[in-house]
């Protein structure tokens, strides 16, 4: 049976052009790096404290950090071996994270709580998505168990799976859904079931028709579960640009999705989900496209999380041209890395390596307020006011201009004529704003 | 090997617009209004283009020089006042005068508040008001378009000497593709317009602010410009008559001067349209664009103030 639905189109947006030379190149397994660095917050929430010791033997899928904050997702050994350390290590963005470094002794062999778990009902359910490991795979992080469990009275009527994948160069999530499509449908319907969804579109950018066949392909049996073809229009993935887009719902300002009946998840977390529930492995390693102009033979590779980036680009055959900056995630959202020992983190889908000519961006030059950041902007923001309140260090000006709704896609800076620094601009009036708002609560207290 | 790596904040991507692209294409848009000028004015209309453009360029070049700022000639923006400055023009005036519209267009108007992007009024049509203050018979003084120079009243005053000399009021035809007096770039509404569609397709401009503009012109000329009582009014002269073409497409529309917001550029091109109806119809002046951009010019901050967008999801209820 044909069913359509009709798409909204989201406002503002851009076409960044579609680099995704890697779509058809099937992903391969890399061999056991020389070791592995597994930090302790690989999610968004309470970073995890670490259960081994310098010395400890390892098996894979043994959980090594675990937290008992609400927010959080269990970390596990992506490899059989000795722990050599645990000490901390310093994210790009300058955070500083406890981690876990594992020389593996090649074995590979399975710890012994790896067995498929005994699911009777939702609770259990939730307790063994929660026991997996599993984050948003999108980019996000934030840990699946957590979203799947709405606030008391929240119902969600709409699933949408998010296999859009708007982001230049990526096709990780493509790869996904060319190799494992019944697990994503078969995680799909696991979802649907946990959150009682009654209907789940899994929506997927026009220019994967081979994704948007495939699966639509395995879904005629099933009435409440569609497949739609989306506009590839960046960012048609994000999470409120993708929820009006399928249902024509608005998620208000300051609210969740599940406040209007929907709940999102990547393509690669089902997917994750429902090989979760079949084997009991954790997540320990990650589909990962790589990519960019300083890299000599790009791929899509299996990686076992916590693998240092300079092994996955050695890989790949190594750097083709002097790499001048290196990107986990997609060009638009990703962040830059300051080291090759950076390890490969659970949400990583991407890691770009760019030469010179690529890495280097424009100098900024005058505003002369074209306009062309407020048509792109999908928030309905004026990123060039919160600009030049930024500039001029009136941070809480910025919040008469709708800051903090900004979802940090880029496009602003992206389109700017004048080069200017839009987005990384919102990103200090967030910052700011919180300080702000932290002195007014220290005051009052 | 040894390798050094850039971090900053994403995006790590651009696109391939910058300023000086967007300049090379208003100047685009303008050629065929410059040619067209050329024709009609022949050597005086040549003159006029070269004397202001040079002295722009001179000016601003002069000017980041003195005060040791970065040669700002290159973004194309006073190759831009230059031309719009001259096509503002009427095609006798003596050179040097244009020479020195020029040059008070790109410093006191531009450079002394801050330079490009920083201007709070339009540079050519504040040189423009300038200009008529400083030399009032030279910059009203009109002739017919050849060799000749034939002294000429534009359409414009013709109608506002009343239904009389309704007779001596040129074919439409004439109107559109210029062959009448007024200002050397403002005549051929034809030819103005291909450079509008030129900017257009290029995203250089967006049609909400130009068409307002000219709708409101249109509806408040046809609604109370005939002497026979309302909705008598001969609002296509309005509409190609004088610089209303000009000014809707390039002139209101720069970026410095006009809102960012669709609905500030729709508030924008109302009031433009309005005040220059009202100019037109009722004021002491024949003409009224530049006069009505110039004061819309004066609001576009507030207007810009007042209308901060909802984002999108703001004044969304959620579900209960």
């Amino acid at each position: 049976m044909f069913k359509t639905i009709t798409v909204m189109k989201f406002r503002g947006g851009i076409d960044p052009g579609n680099h995704k030379d890697t779509a058809e190149l099937e992903t391969v397994r890399m061999p056991l790096p020389s070791r592995v660095i597994i930090p302790m917050l690989q999610h968004v929430g309470a970073p995890c404290v670490p259960l081994v010791r310098k010395g400890d033997r390892v098996f894979v899928g043994q959980k090594i950090g675990d937290s008992d904050r609400p927010i959080s997702a269990p970390v596990h050994s992506s490899v059989s071996g000795t722990v050599t350390d645990v000490r901390p290590i310093v994210y790009s963005n300058g955070m500083e994270v406890m981690a876990v470094e594992i020389k593996p002794d090649g074995l590979q062999e399975l710890h012994e709580s790896v067995a498929p778990p005994d699911c009777t009902d939702r609770e259990s359910m939730l307790k063994a998505i929660r026991e997996s490991g599993i984050v948003g795979l999108g980019g996000a992080g934030f840990p699946t168990s957590v979203k799947l469990s709405p606030p008391p009275g929240k119902t969600i009527d709409i699933l949408i799976i998010n296999g859009a994948e708007c982001e230049p160069f990526i096709t990780s999530d493509y790869r996904e859904m060319m190799e494992n499509p019944q697990y994503i449908i078969e995680g799909t319907k696991k979802v649907m079931e946990i959150t009682s969804a009654g209907k789940a579109y899994i929506g997927v950018e026009d220019n994967k028709q081979d994704a948007i066949d495939l699966l639509s392909s395995m879904v005629t049996d099933s009435d409440n579960i569609e497949v739609v073809s989306l506009p590839a229009r960046y960012p048609q993935g994000g999470e409120k640009q993708l929820i009006y887009a399928l249902t024509g719902r608005k998620v208000p300002t300051g609210k969740l999705p599940s406040d209007v009946g929907v709940l999102v998840q990547n393509v690669a977390t089902v997917s994750f989900i429902a090989q979760y529930l079949k084997t009991g492995l954790p997540l320990i390693r990650k589909k990962v496209t790589v990519d960019g102009s300083a890299v000599a033979n790009p791929k899509n590779v299996e990686v076992l999380i916590g693998t240092p980036l300079g092994e996955v680009f050695d890989f790949c055959g190594g750097f083709c041209d002097e790499p001048r900056k290196i990107i986990m995630g997609g060009p638009m959202m990703g962040v830059s890395q300051h080291s090759l020992d950076d390890p490969v983190l659970k949400q990583t889908n991407a890691l770009l390596a760019f030469n010179e000519r690529d890495a280097e961006k424009p100098k900024e030059s005058v505003c002369i307020r074209c306009g062309k950041c407020v048509a792109a902007c999908p928030m309905s923001l004026l990123p060039l006011y919160i600009n030049l309140n930024v500039v001029r260090g009136k941070f809480e000006e910025t919040a008469k201009y709708h800051v903090t709704d900004c979802i940090e896609c880029g496009c602003c800076s992206y389109v700017c004529p004048a080069s200017r620094n839009l987005v990384q601009s919102v990103r200090i009036a967030k910052a700011e704003l919180r300080k702000i708002a932290a002195r007014k609560q220290g005051g009052k207290n | 090997m040894k390798i050094s790596l850039l971090a900053g904040s994403s995006p790590h991507i651009k696109g391939g617009e910058n300023t000086q692209k967007i300049m090379r294409d208003v100047i685009i848009a303008l050629l065929p209004a410059a040619v067209s000028s050329v024709i009609y004015f022949k050597v005086q209309a040549a003159m006029l283009i070269l004397v202001t453009v040079v002295s722009c360029v001179a000016a601003e070049y002069a000017w980041c020089k003195i005060t040791k700022k970065e040669n700002a000639i290159t973004d194309l923006s006073a190759v831009v006042t230059g031309l719009l400055l001259a096509f503002n023009l009427p095609p006798s005036l003596p050179p040097w005068m244009a020479a020195i519209g020029g040059a008070f267009a790109v410093i006191i108007v531009k450079q002394l508040f801050g330079g490009l992007g920083h201007n709070f009024v339009n540079p050519a049509l504040a040189a423009r008001a300038f200009m008529v203050a400083s030399w009032p018979s030279q910059m009203t003084s009109w002739q017919e378009p050849g060799w000749d120079a034939v002294s000429t009243a534009t359409p414009l005053e013709i109608m506002k000497n009343g239904s009389e000399a309704a007779e001596q009021l040129p074919k439409l035809w004439d109107m559109i593709t210029g062959n009448i007096g007024g200002c050397i770039g403002e005549t051929s509404a034809l030819a103005l317009l291909i450079g509008a569609v030129y900017l257009v397709v290029r995203k250089v401009i967006t049609l909400e602010l130009p068409l307002t503009f000219i709708g409101t012109v249109g509806l408040m000329t046809w609604m109370l410009g005939g002497s026979e009582g309302l909705f008598t009014g001969n609002f296509a002269y309005h509409i190609f008559a004088g610089g209303l073409i000009l000014g809707a497409f390039f002139m209101a529309t720069d970026y410095t001067t006009s809102p960012v917001t669709f609905k500030g550029r729709i508030i924008m091109g109302i009031g433009c349209g309005f005040l220059t109806s009202i100019i037109r119809l009722y004021g002491g002046y024949p003409e009224g664009v530049s006069y009505s951009i110039l004061l819309m010019n004066l609001v576009v901050p507030v207007i810009d103030r007042y209308m901060i967008p909802k984002s999108f999801g703001g004044g969304v209820a959620a579900n209960e």
